[in-house]
């Protein structure tokens, strides 16, 4: 039974219009169905359709064979392809798309197109059917003595709240626990400032007013290549860009830049993209990913975008040798924020 | 008799002696589905799940899902030489070197794409039509979850490359669950293994996208399945429609030529798509390195709300508040907004009947205009999501357009909150503009554009009435009528139970149906029936009384 007695207009809502039914329309026969030369067409176009399937199937297999996948074409306008992958896409795409084609032309054409009514049923059970699951759950639960035997149940609830605890438990050690690891990047005092692509340590006269240089620790190569992954660079990655001194209106430290130049965190503080989108004339750096502008004459700070807090500045100096060196590591974590930054 | 169909019928008899088959082929075999457009756009989605389960086999015989660092001497000659994990380095070889291979993973892609796209509107079919009420409501939420869990199947997807367009979307994650309150750090060591990137997070997210993932949608896609054979699917209204039948062709052989040979045109579609139109070109991006990004950055469009609202929110931050910072312009646009969009989700049909007060079985679709609130409501979630996957792009559009990409953020704040109440108003006048259609339409017929003049000098439009087929749809159309608020006590003073609810709801059942332009009753479209015959009647007369010849649009 279902729920349907429950219809009171002043609580349901529900208007019980008045339900007229129209008959099915008349069927109206296809040619396929009345002339007899146009099923044996239909028939005709379906089995050539076939037909082609199975020679693009052979198609695919010559293909296959006879194209190296280091070949390519070019279509012009379109691009250049790799020729294996054009031909075998087409061949078997066209195999696939021809079998589909005919199974429905099938049966659109010649296929039975009477509808059919079929009754739906209640979806629930009936009433009985209820009733009898009940009778047959009461007499399990009455068996059991889940009901009585207090202690049992209340033991047994205990135990398999407990239970997955192991499967918690032994999920801890996917990763060491964070400690203070995000607070320190490789960077220490005297860390020779190096260009990131060509590994050569820099001096201020190599960068002119305007520029920006990727650069990261002399070190980051060694360090990676010990730890066997990136963290060390997802870190430290830095930008170098010098200006005039007199455009610099502020920074974070007194002292961490050297005649114009500074360094900041490439890592955005947002969600930590690397960023070296860097406009020359207004000192503003764009992060690609979601828009954050960093204002890099005025202490890295944030003048548009999701990003809350200023690019870390790193404090830079001249070693006795002449190269930009670091002061020191970043004085706050560099990245995005987390719950125990502050 | 073919030898085959011989064959088959033996074959048949001898399971049969081991499970009862003929049983279940007799109840099932010449089961009615009825036909539609829209009722495909969900198999295409069952299609392309299909295809990727298939494409994905291929995939992972030559995949490495490791981290080490190798250096490449495959056949593609720009990255030869460099550096990179083993698992860009076997998508290179897949691409490059295995015959076919870029093939099957342009397929794989392209399937992606169209698995979460047809979903989605087969999600918007469902909606509008009000399919998802009872007993369907459970077929919904499973629905519902499986483009929630197929959006981060796709993303561990596209992530498994492990190139920089994919590595930069994954450092995106990662800062997003570092902005977890009280958990969020421990989460990104545990995810990652330590640090992001460490060595850990491309072979287990493999395990995800392969094993884990596919296997909770294969068991929700049968489900589904099972719940729609066993409610029988719902049809549209019209002649000879009811809620109490079904209309349509049979399973054998009309459904499986139909179904069967849409799986092979779908499957056909994506290869041609893989086979002419390049989709993900990882070559072209390079190995990840965490401090490199690619301008114009774009997850796959799936992804491009989340990543909308990433851009657009303001950055508020409390950098320290109770000894902790809290991100809320991570936290709010990329955990708490989706998770309210699920949440309303999937909660919609359950609000929906509670406010309606309807606990019938539906069969018969509704036609969206009538169910203007809820129309209005579907157009504007969509339109709220469209906003945000656009400001996903907001850079290739500030590009495209030439606009100030910060006029383009500051649109997406406002617009947000604006343009989709806006489309919810507009929607719902439209719809309630067509219920009114349909109304005169009952009662008057269509004007059919022939003026008559008569004799004595008025001008009549004549009014042809519409068929059967057309008032059989209009027809079907089932009123809800807004629930009145139950007064405060009944009669011996006791307050009524839970009175604040009821009040709730009586509120939201007139916002929802207030307005609705009830259908007419079969005694007023009488009424009006004869209304007009009489007018008409009278102007036959008055033709006759002047002698002028009586057109026969006026006694047809």
């Amino acid at each position: 039974m279902s729920n349907d007695h429950k219809t009171d207009v002043a609580t349901t809502g529900i208007v019980e219009g008045d339900i007229v039914e129209f008959p099915l329309p008349p069927h109206h026969h296809r040619l396929t169905d009345t002339d007899p030369r146009a099923a044996r067409r239909a028939e005709r176009q379906v089995s050539i359709m076939f037909i082609l399937s199975a020679l693009c199937i052979i198609g695919f297999v010559v293909a296959y064979v006879a194209i190296p996948e280091t070949s390519y074409i070019d279509l012009g306008p379109v691009g250049t392809l790799q020729t294996s992958n054009l031909m075998l896409g087409l061949t078997f795409g066209l195999a696939t798309l021809l079998i589909g084609i005919a199974a429905i032309h099938w049966a659109k054409k010649l296929m039975s197109d009477e509808e059919i009514v079929d009754y739906r049923h209640p979806v629930g059970s009936p009433q009985e059917d209820r009733d009898a699951a009940k009778a047959a759950f009461d007499a399990g639960v009455a068996e059991s003595g889940f009901v009585e035997r207090k202690m049992v149940r209340r033991t047994l609830l205990g135990a398999l709240a407990l239970f997955p605890l192991p499967l918690i438990v032994m999920l801890k050690d996917m990763g060491p626990l964070p400690g203070d690891s995000l607070r320190h990047t490789i960077w220490r005092k005297g860390s020779r400032i190096v260009v990131d692509v060509t590994g050569q340590p820099l001096r201020p006269e190599d960068m002119q007013v305007g520029s920006l240089v990727s650069a990261s620790p002399a070190d980051l190569n060694e360090i990676q290549e010990a730890d066997g992954d990136q963290n060390a660079r997802a870190k430290a990655s830095i930008i170098l860009v010098r200006m005039k001194p007199s455009d610099i209106v502020s920074e974070q430290g007194d002292g961490w830049s050297w005649n114009g130049i500074l360094a900041f965190s490439k890592i955005c503080t947002h969600v930590g993209c690397p960023i070296a989108l860097y406009q020359q004339r207004t000192h503003h750096l764009l992060c690609p990913c979601h828009q954050s502008t960093f204002d890099l004459a005025d202490s890295g700070k944030v003048v548009f975008g999701p990003a809350a807090r200023a690019m870390p500045q790193l404090p830079i100096t001249v070693d006795s040798e002449g190269y930009l060196v670091a002061q020191s590591d970043f004085q706050q974590p560099v990245g995005p924020s987390f719950w125990e930054r502050a | 008799m073919s030898a085959v169909v011989d064959e088959v019928g033996k074959a048949i008899g001898r399971a049969d002696e081991r499970a009862p088959i003929s049983s279940l082929l007799k109840d099932n075999l010449r089961k009615v589905f009825p036909d539609h457009w829209s009722f495909m756009l969900g198999e295409i989605a069952l299609y392309s799940f299909i295809i990727l389960l298939l494409t994905g086999v291929y995939l992972t015989i030559w995949y490495q899902p490791s981290m080490q660092e190798v250096v490449y001497h495959g056949s593609y000659q720009p990255l030869v030489g460099i550096p990179m994990s083993e698992a860009y380095n076997s998508a290179l070889h897949i691409s490059f070197d295995v015959r076919g291979g870029l093939l099957i993973r342009q397929i794989h892609h392209w399937a992606a794409l169209f698995f979460m796209a047809a979903m989605a509107v087969h999600m918007f079919r469902i909606f509008f039509t009000g399919a998802f009420r009872k007993p369907r409501e459970f077929n919904w939420v499973i629905g519902g979850s499986m483009i929630l869990i197929g959006l981060l199947e796709g993303f561990a997807g596209y992530s498994l490359p492990d190139d920089l367009l994919s590595g930069v979307g994954v450092r995106i994650v990662a800062g997003i669950i570092e902005s977890i309150p009280v958990v969020g750090t421990y989460l990104l060591f545990f995810i990652f293994g330590g640090q992001y990137p460490g060595h850990d997070f491309i072979p287990r997210l493999y395990t995800f996208h392969v094993l884990l993932v596919p296997g909770i949608l294969l068991a929700s896609v049968g489900l589904h399945l099972v719940l729609i054979f066993y409610h029988k699917h719902t049809q549209y209204p019209g002649p000879g429609r009811t809620n109490e039948n079904v209309v349509g062709f049979p399973l054998f052989p009309v459904y499986t030529a139909k179904a069967g040979g849409f799986f092979f045109i779908v499957f056909g579609v994506t290869v041609l798509m893989a086979a002419l139109v390049t989709i993900n070109p990882i070559w072209a991006y390079g190995p990840y390195v965490p401090d490199q990004v690619t301008a114009g950055s774009q997850p796959d469009w799936y992804i491009g709300f989340v990543d909308g609202a990433l851009r657009a929110f303001p950055n508020w931050e409390w950098e320290d508040f109770l000894g902790h910072t809290w991100s809320w312009n991570i936290l709010l646009p990329c955990v708490v907004m989706p998770g309210i969009l699920v949440t309303l989700l999937l909660s919609y049909p359950f609000l929906e009947a509670w406010i309606t007060g309807d606990t019938r079985e539906h069969h018969l679709l509704d036609r969206p205009r009538n169910a203007a609130t809820r129309t209005g409501l579907g157009v504007m979630a969509i339109t709220f999501y469209g906003i945000l996957v656009i400001n996903g792009a907001n850079d290739i559009v500030a590009q495209a357009f030439n606009l100030s990409i910060n006029q383009l953020t500051w649109f997406t704040r406002i617009g947000v909150f604006v343009i989709p109440p806006l489309a919810f108003i507009a929607t719902r006048r439209f719809c309630l503009g067509l219920q009114r259609r349909d109304r005169d339409l009952l009662m008057h017929g269509r004007e059919s554009g022939q003026i008559l003049r008569l004799p004595h000098g008025e001008f009549i439009e004549i009014h042809t009435p519409i068929s059967d087929e057309e008032k059989a749809v209009i027809l079907a159309k089932r009123d809800i009528a807004p629930i009145e608020a139950p007064p405060e006590t009944d009669e011996n003073g006791v307050k009524t139970p839970g009175l604040r609810a009821k009040k709730w709801r009586a509120k939201l059942s007139n916002a929802y149906f207030g307005e609705n332009v009830q259908r007419p009753t079969l005694a007023e479209i009488e009424a009006a029936e004869h209304h007009h015959h009489d007018e008409v009647a009278h102007e036959i007369d008055v033709l006759h009384e002047a002698g002028a010849p009586v057109p026969s649009e006026l006694t047809d």
